[in-house]
């Protein structure tokens, strides 16, 4: 089957299978900036956007997608002009394994989205979906915190 | 033959900058220049195993076992092989019964060959069963339905202690198993026994005027690296297997693999792309071997990649111990004598069950100065999933007994924990007596110790801290909340910097035409940094940028051999070979620049992408490579290098926690966790506290709350990220972390590792802070709710009774 979806800005569709989640129909068409880490939405590692809502796509149908707006890592960024979370996070050294570095971008875009100005419980709190085993959590939320000042 | 115990000319050209600068004058080195491979994985690139699919790749699905201990009676895959899609199913009648060991470590092998890619038993819930690759992940899925087994059920052993008892079954009856003589004792189901004794104990326990004993518990957790273990495998246009894999060790992956599939090691390349965290869990063949030999029975690239629930049943874990510590000590706090013997499971196959419990002893036994000293370890086989490498190797488990043990002394003697241990830690010159029986199944190096800033990382800890405040009897009480009780605590630590004398790595640079360079090496950056400090470390004695320095790693095609990450080696022993081959190569520049300048080449500095002379003329490197390349004298600046080290560098730390015990319902909340390191001279400072705040982040969860948890017949109750509980970014407490100042000789440019430590103090910590807090001591983790409010409970009812 096909979905119509707004895929990173462009109108796009998409051939995805009936049972496929949507982690995997964004990986299967090149999005492998979206991880996969469990099966059952714990772990966060498949972080996208969703209407401007961090969502896990795991545990989304990529039917769900049709007619919605997505955004993958891929979206917010280019080499040439980092999304100034995409720096934070480069220059605050909280990038380290990585796996879960495009989750937690995208969690604190949405954060910022509704809450350009959040204070540290609520940083901790929009990334409370997104597990992270090398980090501590302490240089990303220094890198959203230093973007939201 | 240089002194291997003290070669000057080794640590003069280790620890010291080429051109004799300080450590504050050095431009890159100590520097917190950001990750060089950052940019690409925020942009969400594809650099990961994954994140790469052949045309025409298959899918690989492996068939678990149901039970914990069973004999496979007969196996029919017909039904599973006609099913359309289905390229290959492979079961115990397919393969070559070689025994190999999974886990990835220096030749000769420690682990007991006790594996087989496919056997006619099966020893764990989760054991391999069959494999299948088919055209797609639901074909396969599906196949494995239609393979029908038929077991006969064997008795299983659960319990750690069972293992021992008279009549226990034997997992490893197999009569081709094999591994150290006098180690290896399979038919009394231990994977590994081990004792060593220096000095005199019955004469240092004599000595002391009390002698105090203990034993500690530690639990079976997982590493959740966020990454599953994933491998793609191919055959190149020469027919050579490629492994694309998610591992620590490629070098030992191709070693360990040739003879069990039967191809020389040249037939074999090993690739490891970017890798999504290991922990010591990709120091291990968990797909590698069956999915090759999908490949080799198919000849068509196949994908293999771990579910989460099979990374909980069937990968790797820590292993769990139960460790009794006896230690005489003199009136006035001198230690003068210790043992510690252990018993631990490595579950149902040995891999590292020798050396992470050699480990245990090798750094439990090192933090404090005692000449009587006494090892004893028996790691036994049971059906629970296998234990193996995991970040600390041993040391968490051992320095958890030992500094809790320790407190427990200094609080009977009326010490406080510092003062008491401050009047035992090791010293520089000591000389740790068991090293040169714990060599990792080989002859030790008895080496002193060089440097130590473990005073500093206490001191300065406490005083972070506020430790004194734990003499204050309205501190440990929260105003208005009775139930509440607060408390604090720590742990000094200690770790190592590689294995001396068994850890190489090699690498390699070259000169490019515009004056950068390539740097290739086998080390694996797991997310540790490692690409980014060995880049420094070439960056700091070339005088250019980290930008002028690419780095390749790691490719057994390409790269030179390097024993992999684990043991907290990259930095100490692999930097090593940086540091060589960068000096190398700054000659050979420094050669061509000075006819180039016509000056002597000794006499000119390399800074700033030049190379600069006495009196201020310089050429740039650019035009330095334009020279060797294209025109006069032509050659291509290059050098390969390698480093191993005798000498013995550990880190230091200390790890301060401060709780709140709820003593209605047994609940620790940690407040705050302190943290200090001694890692000699940070490379990247940045990299140092990214170490530091994940390594206290996984301790907090050994300490609190993560523990594999199996019912009787050994199956797994708590194998999902809902169930098995890791810390979330809302749950953390604040870190306050700290490098102290230090240089060791033998490091490059004085630095030590820095990568294990951090796992090592939470939890003694944690526990020792709840004695403080309400005055029960725990000897088993994780300090649970239950465990706590248990404990509490017992008191109140002695306290009644």
């Amino acid at each position: 089957m096909d979905i119509r979806l707004k895929l990173n800005g462009e109108e796009q569709d998409l051939a995805v299978g009936v049972g496929e989640t949507l982690l995997e129909a964004l990986r299967r068409h090149g999005y492998v900036g979206a991880k996969h880490g469990c099966e059952d939405g714990s772990c966060g590692a498949c972080t996208v956007l969703l209407d401007g809502k961090a969502v896990h796509a795991c545990v989304l149908l990529a039917a769900q997608a049709d007619r919605r707006n997505v955004t993958t890592i891929e979206g917010i960024g280019t080499r040439e002009r980092l999304h100034r979370l995409q720096s934070a996070f480069v220059e605050a050294g909280a990038v380290q394994c990585g796996y879960c570095t495009p989750a937690m971008i995208l969690a604190a875009w949405a954060l910022l989205e509704e809450n350009p100005h959040p204070n540290e419980a609520e940083v901790r709190e929009a990334l409370e979906g997104v597990l992270c085993r090398c980090t501590g959590y302490v240089k990303p939320v220094e890198a959203v915190l230093c973007v939201a000042r | 033959m240089p002194d291997p115990y003290n070669d000057p000319e080794q640590m003069l050209r280790m620890s010291q900058h080429p051109e004799g600068l300080s450590p504050e004058e050095m431009r890159v080195v100590g520097r917190s220049v950001p990750r060089v491979d950052a940019v690409k994985l925020a942009l969400g690139k594809p650099a990961y195993t994954d994140d790469f699919t052949p045309p025409g790749v298959l899918h690989a699905r492996i068939l678990h076992s149901p039970h914990a201990h069973a004999r496979i009676r007969h196996v029919d895959a017909s039904r599973a092989r006609a099913l359309a899609g289905v390229q290959a199913v492979l079961t115990h009648q397919d393969i070559q019964p070689v025994r190999f060991t999974t886990a990835g470590q220096s030749h000769p092998l420690p682990s007991p060959l006790d594996t087989l890619i496919l056997d006619s038993k099966v020893r764990f819930v989760g054991d391999r069963v069959a494999a299948v690759a088919a055209e797609t992940p639901e074909i396969a899925e599906q196949a494995l339905s239609l393979i029908e087994v038929e077991y006969e059920v064997l008795p299983a052993i659960i319990g750690i202690e069972d293992a021992l008892k008279p009549g226990a079954p034997v997992i490893h009856d197999e009569p081709d198993c094999s591994g150290f003589e006098g180690v290896f004792v399979p038919l009394r189901n231990i994977a590994a026994h081990f004792e060593a004794e220096a000095g005199n104990m019955a004469a240092g326990y004599a000595e002391g005027f009390r002698i105090f004993e203990g034993e500690y518990r530690v639990p079976q957790v997982q590493h959740v690296a966020l990454e599953p273990h994933v491998c793609l495998t191919w055959l190149d246009e020469d027919d050579r297997l490629v492994i694309r894999s998610a591992t620590q060790v490629p070098f030992h992956v191709r070693r360990i693999l040739a003879p069990v599939l039967g191809l020389p090691d040249r037939r074999i390349r090993v690739i490891k792309p970017r890798i999504g965290g290991g922990f010591g869990g990709k120091q291990e063949i968990v797909l590698e071997d069956i999915c090759a030999l999908l490949t080799l029975v198919t000849g068509k690239p196949v994908r293999m990649g771990y579910t989460r629930e099979e990374e909980f049943i069937a990968a790797r874990s820590r292993h769990p111990q139960i460790l009794r510590f006896k230690t005489g000590v003199r009136r006035d706090g001198t230690i003068t004598a210790m043992a510690l013997s252990l018993l631990a499971t490595t579950g149902a196959y040995g891999g590292h069950s020798l050396t992470v419990q050699g480990n245990t002893g090798s750094k439990a036994l090192a933090l404090y100065r005692c000449p009587n000293l006494r090892f004893e370890m028996d790691v036994v086989y049971t059906n629970r999933p296998p234990a193996g490498a995991m970040r600390g190797y041993g040391a968490p488990q051992g320095l958890f007994a030992l500094e809790v043990h320790m407190d427990e002394i200094a609080a009977e003697l009326g010490l406080d924990p510092i003062e008491f241990r401050r009047r035992n830690w090791v010293q520089v010159g000591d000389v740790f007596a068991l090293a040169e029986a714990l060599g990792e199944g080989r002859k030790g190096f008895p080496n002193p110790l060089r440097s130590t800033g473990l005073a500093e990382c206490v001191d300065e800890g406490a005083r972070r801290s506020g430790w004194e405040r734990r003499k204050d009897a309205n501190w440990h009480i929260v105003p208005d909340k009775p139930h509440i009780r607060r408390g604090l605590g720590m742990a000094a630590l200690i770790h190592g910097s590689g294995i001396p004398g068994i850890d190489m790595g090699g690498a390699y640079l070259k000169m490019n035409d515009d004056g950068s360079f390539n740097l290739m090496f086998g080390a694996t950056d797991l997310g540790t940094g490692a690409d980014t400090v060995l880049a420094q470390i070439a960056a700091e004695v070339l005088g250019c940028g980290v930008d002028d320095i690419q780095v390749y790693a790691a490719d057994t095609d390409l790269t030179p051999f390097d024993k992999g990450a684990y043991a907290s080696s990259t930095t100490y022993v692999s930097g090593g070979a940086v540091k060589k081959a960068a000096e190398s190569v700054a000659l050979m520049i420094k050669d061509v620049a000075g006819r180039m300048l016509e000056c002597g080449p000794r006499s000119l500095r390399l800074a700033e992408g030049k190379a600069i002379a006495p009196d201020g003329e310089s050429v740039s490197l650019h035009d330095v490579a334009l020279e060797s390349l294209h025109v006069h004298d032509q050659h291509q600046i290059q050098a390969a290098e390698s480093h191993m080290s005798l000498m013995y560098a550990p880190p230091f730390g200390a790890q301060f926690a401060e709780v709140e015990v709820d003593t209605q319902t047994g609940e620790v909340r940690v407040n705050k966790l302190v943290f200090g390191i001694d890692c000699g001279q940070p490379i990247n400072p940045s990299g140092v506290e990214g170490q530091i705040d994940g390594g206290l982040a996984m301790s907090l969860g050994y300490a609190l709350c993560e523990e594999m948890r199996f019912d009787e017949a050994g199956r797994l109750l708590n194998g999902n990220l809902r169930d098995y509980h890791i810390f979330r970014a809302d749950e953390m407490p604040p870190i306050e972390r700290f490098i102290v100042s230090g240089s060791d000789p033998s490091g490059p440019f004085g630095a030590k590792a820095a990568a294990e430590i951090p796992t090592d103090g939470v939890a003694p910590a944690v526990v020792n802070a709840i004695y403080d807090a309400c005055g029960v001591r725990l000897h088993e983790i994780p300090a649970t709710p239950e465990r706590v409010w248990t404990a509490l409970d017992q008191r109140r009812r002695q306290a009644d009774g």
